[in-house]
C-alpha cells in the first residue's frame, strides 16, 4: 500500500489543504443551487402548523380568552392556553439567566407581541386564520419602558409572578422591578482616584437596543413518536445539546430519549441560542396530536418577542493625569432586561463579561456595578455578534478614551498609545480580574495607522474644517479611532457554566479503512464554514487531507456533548477539541507505525502525513497506511481501529485584538454620512482560512455600520414597538455598505493547541466605537461631547442644527 | 374559495395543478412544488430571499399570488445550472470568492443576479450594487458578492465572445 508516485514534501503540504490556506468551502455546493436543509425547508407526513395569537398592549390584565371561532375554522385542532399548559407546568420555563419566562401568558402580558396562546392547525393559513379569530379581552395597565424609571417608587409592579421573591438568582432585589446587582474591582480605590485625579471626565452613554435579526427567522419542528417515546426535535438552535438537556429539564422526557438536531441554519448572530415559547408550545402540540408541529417565527415576531440586544445605560467616569495617563476607571450600567430576565450569559456574569471594560489599556484600578431592570420590552439579552456583553463594554471605553482625549486636547490615536498594556506585560492580569494570554497592541495600532497614514488624515481634516469655515464646503470629515480587546471561548468551566453546564467543548474523531475520516462536534456552523475550516485544522494534525474528512455537527445523538457556537467560542473551545482528539489519534497512529516498521515508537518523527523514522524518511508508515492497518493487524497491547474523543475545557479565554481606524465625511445640511474608507486589522492569534477570516470581518464590519448608523428597536409610551419590521429596522443593503479593507498582525494564544483566538465578533466589537468616533471626531471641533447612537441622518442633521451649523 | 387552475412553466417543466387562489407564489413553490431553493426572510418583500425570475423579471415570490403566476415562465434557482449539472457562472462564481456564508439569501442573490446580468452584462461596480439592492445579506457585507457578479460577468462575457 505504499504510496505509487512519490511527491514532494511541499506537494504534501498542499494537498492536505491544513492550517492557513484559504480553502474554498465546501458548504457552498448546496448553497449556490438550493440544496441547502433549513428548519423550514423540512416537511414531515402529517406535519402541523403551530402560530401564535400575541398581545396587541405592552402591559395587560388578560380578562379572557375565548377560541370558539378560531376552533371552528376549517383546519384549526386546538388553540393552547397558559391553562392548558398549567396541568403539565409547562406556564413557565427556566430563563438561561435564573429567571422564569412565561411560555404563553399567565393572567397578564408584559411586552407587546408576548406569546398569548398558541393554534394548531393543519396548514399555516388555517393557522393563521385562526389567530385571527381567537378573543381575547384585555385590560390595559400602565406601562414602563424607561430603564431609568423602573424602580421609582410608584412604579407599577411588572411581575406578579415574583413579587414577593426578593431574593434573585444573583442575590437581592431592591425593588419590585429590580432584577439583579453586580459589581466587580475596588470601589473605594477607584473613588480614590477619581478624587486624586488631574482631570476626570464623565459621560451616560447608551448603547441602544437592537436586534441581531438574521435572515432566516427562528423555528422548529417537534415530533413526539409516541411508540418509542421518542422526541425529535429539528430547529435553528446555536446551542443543540443544551438544548435537549434544557428540554429533558423543562418537560420530563428522559434525556436518552431526546434528540435535537439543527439543520443549516440562515444566520444566528446570537439570536438562536435562547430557548423561545415557540419550542415548548411546538413540543406540547406533537405530544398531544402525535404528530410533527411546525413553528416558524415571521420577521415582525422575530424583531419583536425573541432576543433583542444591548440596551445598556453606561455611565463611565475616566481619571487621568494631566499629560494623559490613565490613573482609573469606574463605570456603572443600568441594564434593561425587559419582562423576563433571558439573558444569555455564564450563570456567574449577570452582566457577561462586561468587565473587560478596561479595554487595551493598563488602568491600575478599576470598578463596575451593573443594576438589571425589568420593563414592558421583550426578553432576551443576547450577545449579537460579540461575546457576552463585550461590545457594550468596547464601545463604553472607546467611547471614553475620546472624550478625554478631547479633555485634554490629545490625539486620540496618541492618548490610546500611550496606555496600551505593553507587550512584555502579557499575560496581564487587568483591574477587573481577567488574564489577558497574548497581545502586541503597539505593532498592530502603528500597521494601521501606517496603512492608512494617519499624519495624513489629520492634515487633510484640518483643511477641511478650515474650508468649512470659510464656506467653501458643507461637508465635515470625520476619523476615527477604535482600539479594542476580546475576550472570547467561553470558558473554563472553573468559571463559565450556562444552566450548570460547564462551557467545554468536544470533538470525536473516527479514521476509516482506507484512510479517510468523520469528525463530529459540539458546536454548530451558521455561515462560519465550520466544515471546512474544522476539517483544515484536523488535515494538519493527522495527515489526511481536508477534503476526505466528513464534518459533521447539529445531532445530538451522533455528535458528542458540547455548548454550541455564539460569543467566539467554536475555534478557541471545539477548536482546540478538535486539534486535540487529532493528536490523540496521531499517538495511537504512532504506536501502530512503529509496530509496522520495527522501531521504537521514540524512534519515529511526525512528518506532514506520516510517521517516518528518524534519519531514515524513506522508512515510514503514512497515515492512510496506519489507517488501514488499525483495521486488519493484530497489534500487541492495541485495541482495533483508530479513533479518538477529546473534551476540551480551555485554561483561559482568549483576547483577540483589533486596531480600527475609519474616515466618514458627513453633510451637515443632510444628516447623511458616508463612509470613505474603513480599515480593520485584526490580531486573532494563529489564522486557520485567511479567505473566511476577511469575510467574517466583511459581515461584521457591516453588522456594525447598521447598528452605528440606524438600528434600533423602540417603543411608544403606551408600549408599542415601533419599527419591527424590514420596513423600520435598518439592514444595510449593498448600497449603504462600503468597501471594507483588512489587514492583520498574529499574535497566537499561548494556552491554546494551535494559537488560534477566534474572529468573527471582533468586527461588530470594534467596528461599532470606530465608525460612532468618526460621527463624533467630524463635530468634535464645533463641541460635540457625545451624542446617543444610532446616528441616522435626522439624529445627525439634528446635532448639526444644535451645534449652530445649519440654517 | 374553492381551488383555481393553475398551469405554470417552473425551470423549463410545464406544471398543471389546482391551489387555494390566496397561496403565495412562495409557498406554492415551496410547499406544493418542494423547491425549497428561495427562501422566506420577512413577508413585506424586503430581504429578496424569496427572489424568483418571472416572465424575465426578477419579483419577490413572497407578494405574489400564485394565480397572478398562472401563465407565466418561473426561473428558481433550481433551474439555474445547466440541464446536464453544470454550475452557472453565478454559482461557480459564489463558491470561488467566498460569495456567500449562511447561504439563506444565497438563492435569491443568484437568481437576482442572474436576470441582472442579462439586463445589463457588463454592469460597473456601481450598477450591480444598486441592482442588488432588493437583496439583503446579513453575512457576507455584499463585498465577495459584488466580486463574485464581476468575475460572473466576465466569465460570461468571455463565453458569449468564444461562442
Amino acid at each position: 500500500m505504499n504510496d505509487q508516485t512519490p511527491i514532494s514534501r511541499e506537494e504534501r503540504i498542499e494537498k492536505l489543504q491544513g492550517l492557513g490556506c484559504s480553502r474554498k468551502r465546501v458548504e457552498d455546493a448546496r448553497f449556490t443551487q438550493g440544496k441547502g436543509n433549513y428548519i423550514d425547508d423540512l416537511k414531515l407526513p402529517g406535519m402541523l402548523f403551530g402560530d401564535f395569537v400575541r398581545s396587541p398592549y405592552g402591559h395587560a390584565r388578560i380578562k379572557s380568552i375565548n377560541p370558539e371561532a378560531a376552533l371552528a375554522v376549517p383546519g384549526v385542532l386546538a388553540v393552547i392556553t397558559a391553562e392548558e399548559l398549567k396541568p403539565l407546568a409547562l406556564h413557565y420555563m427556566p430563563t438561561l439567566a435564573g429567571d422564569v419566562q412565561a411560555v404563553l401568558a399567565d393572567e397578564k402580558v408584559l411586552f407587546q407581541n408576548q406569546e398569548v396562546a398558541f393554534v394548531v392547525a393543519t396548514d399555516r393559513y388555517a393557522a393563521a386564520d385562526g389567530v385571527e379569530l381567537v378573543e381575547v379581552d384585555y385590560e390595559p395597565l400602565p406601562v414602563i419602558n424607561d430603564a431609568f424609571k423602573a424602580m421609582d417608587e410608584d412604579a407599577p409592579l411588572l411581575r406578579e409572578d415574583i413579587k414577593d421573591k426578593m431574593e434573585g438568582a444573583h442575590g437581592p432585589r431592591k425593588h419590585h422591578n429590580h432584577i439583579f446587582f453586580w459589581e466587580e474591582g475596588d470601589k473605594d480605590g477607584t473613588e480614590k482616584a477619581l478624587d486624586d485625579a488631574d482631570v476626570v471626565v464623565e459621560e451616560l452613554i447608551t448603547y441602544q437596543r437592537v436586534h441581531p435579526c438574521p435572515l432566516e427567522t427562528c423555528g422548529c419542528v417537534a415530533s413526539m413518536d409516541k411508540i418509542n417515546g421518542k422526541l425529535t426535535l429539528w430547529g435553528t438552535f446555536q446551542a443543540p445539546h443544551a438544548v435537549r438537556t434544557v428540554a429533558s429539564l423543562i418537560t420530563n422526557i428522559a434525556e436518552h430519549n431526546i434528540r435535537v438536531i439543527s439543520p443549516d441554519i440562515g444566520g444566528g448572530f446570537g439570536n438562536k441560542v435562547g430557548v423561545y415559547p415557540g419550542y415548548i408550545c411546538a413540543t406540547v402540540a406533537s405530544i398531544v396530536t402525535g404528530k410533527p408541529v411546525k413553528w416558524v417565527e415571521d420577521r415582525i415576531e422575530n424583531l419583536s418577542s425573541t432576543a433583542f440586544a444591548r440596551d445598556y445605560h453606561m455611565t463611565g467616569k475616566i481619571a487621568a493625569t494631566k499629560d494623559g495617563k490613565i490613573t482609573g476607571l469606574w463605570a456603572h450600567v443600568l441594564a434593561d432586561h425587559g419582562a423576563f430576565d433571558a439573558c444569555a450569559d455564564p450563570t456567574k456574569f449577570p452582566a457577561g463579561f462586561f468587565h473587560i471594560v478596561t479595554g487595551s489599556y493598563d488602568i491600575p484600578v478599576a470598578y463596575v456595578g451593573v443594576d438589571g431592570v425589568y420593563t414592558n420590552k421583550a426578553p432576551g439579552g443576547v450577545a449579537y455578534r460579540c461575546s457576552f456583553r463585550v461590545t457594550e463594554a468596547a464601545y463604553l471605553i472607546e467611547r471614553m478614551i475620546d472624550i478625554l482625549a478631547r479633555k485634554l486636547d490629545m490625539d486620540p490615536a496618541e492618548l490610546r498609545i500611550k496606555n496600551f498594556i505593553k507587550k512584555e506585560q502579557f499575560p496581564y492580569q487587568s483591574a477587573l480580574g481577567w488574564e489577558y494570554d497574548s497581545g502586541d497592541y503597539h505593532t498592530a495600532m502603528e500597521k494601521a495607522m501606517t496603512t492608512v497614514d494617519y499624519k495624513a488624515l489629520r492634515v487633510e481634516q484640518t483643511e477641511n474644517r478650515a474650508a468649512f469655515d470659510r464656506g467653501e464646503t458643507r461637508s465635515l470629515m470625520g476619523v476615527g479611532v477604535a482600539f479594542f480587546t476580546e475576550i472570547v471561548g467561553a470558558g473554563p468551566v472553573k468559571n463559565c457554566d450556562i444552566l450548570g453546564l460547564g462551557m467545554f467543548d468536544s470533538c470525536e474523531i473516527r479514521i476509516h479503512p482506507t484512510g479517510s475520516a468523520i469528525a463530529r462536534l459540539g458546536t454548530i456552523s451558521q455561515g462560519q464554514g465550520h466544515a471546512t475550516t474544522f476539517a483544515q485544522i484536523l488535515a494538519s494534525e493527522i495527515g489526511i487531507p481536508a477534503e476526505d474528512i466528513t464534518l459533521e455537527e447539529g445531532d445530538t445523538d451522533t455528535a458528542p456533548y458540547g455548548l454550541g457556537t455564539y460569543g467566539s467560542r467554536s475555534t478557541p473551545v471545539a477548536g482546540a477539541a478538535t486539534a486535540m482528539a487529532g493528536r490523540k489519534i496521531r499517538a495511537k497512529a504512532q504506536m501502530i507505525a512503529a509496530y509496522l516498521l520495527e522501531v521504537h515508537e521514540g524512534d519515529l518523527e511526525w512528518d506532514v502525513d506520516r510517521f517516518q523514522i528518524k534519519g531514515n524518511p524513506e522508512a515510514h508508515k503514512t497515515m492512510k497506511e496506519i489507517a488501514f492497518a488499525s483495521y486488519n493487524q493484530a497489534i500487541p497491547g492495541l485495541e482495533p481501529g483508530l479513533e479518538a474523543v477529546s473534551y476540551y475545557d480551555p485554561p483561559n479565554m482568549t483576547y483577540p485584538f483589533g486596531a480600527y481606524i475609519c474616515v466618514v465625511d458627513v453633510d451637515v445640511d443632510t444628516g447623511v454620512i458616508d463612509v470613505r474608507r474603513f480599515y480593520a486589522l485584526d490580531d486573532c492569534g494563529t489564522r486557520i482560512n485567511p479567505m473566511i477570516i476577511e469575510g467574517q470581518v466583511h459581515g461584521g464590519l457591516t453588522e456594525a455600520l447598521a447598528i452605528v448608523m440606524g438600528q434600533e428597536i423602540s417603543y411608544d409610551e403606551i408600549g408599542n414597538i415601533k419599527g419591527a419590521t424590514l420596513m423600520d429596522f435598518f439592514l444595510p443593503t449593498a448600497v449603504e455598505t462600503p468597501n471594507w479593507e483588512t489587514g492583520h498582525t498574529t499574535t497566537p494564544s499561548p494556552h491554546h493547541p494551535i494559537g488560534a483566538k477566534g474572529v468573527g465578533e471582533s468586527p461588530n466589537v470594534g467596528g461599532v466605537p470606530a465608525l460612532s468616533n468618526a460621527v463624533h471626531d467630524a463635530f468634535a471641533h464645533k463641541g460635540l461631547t457625545h451624542t446617543q447612537m444610532p446616528h441616522d441622518h435626522w439624529r445627525v442633521w439634528k446635532v448639526a442644527q444644535k451645534l449652530g451649523l445649519t440654517d | 374559495m374553492s381551488d383555481i387552475k393553475i398551469n405554470m412553466t417552473i425551470n423549463g417543466q410545464a406544471v398543471e395543478t389546482t391551489a387555494d387562489p390566496r397561496t403565495l407564489l412562495i409557498h406554492f413553490l415551496r410547499e406544493d412544488q418542494n423547491l425549497t431553493g428561495p427562501h422566506i426572510g420577512c413577508d413585506t418583500s424586503h430581504c429578496g430571499a424569496c427572489t424568483v425570475d418571472m416572465n424575465g423579471k426578477s419579483v419577490k415570490s413572497c407578494t405574489v399570488f400564485v394565480g397572478q403566476a398562472n401563465g407565466a415562465d418561473i426561473v428558481t434557482i433550481e433551474g439555474i445550472a445547466e440541464a446536464d449539472g453544470t454550475l452557472h457562472a453565478l454559482q461557480e462564481a459564489f463558491r470561488q470568492n467566498h460569495g456567500l456564508q449562511c447561504g439563506f439569501c444565497t438563492p435569491g442573490m443568484i437568481t437576482r443576479a442572474y436576470r441582472l446580468l442579462q439586463e445589463n452584462p457588463n454592469p460597473t461596480e456601481e450598477e450591480i450594487r444598486y441592482g442588488i439592492s432588493g437583496n439583503l445579506c446579513r453575512c457576507t457585507g455584499y463585498q465577495n458578492i459584488v466580486k463574485s457578479i464581476q468575475i460572473a460577468a466576465e466569465e460570461l462575457s468571455h463565453k458569449e465572445a468564444a461562442e
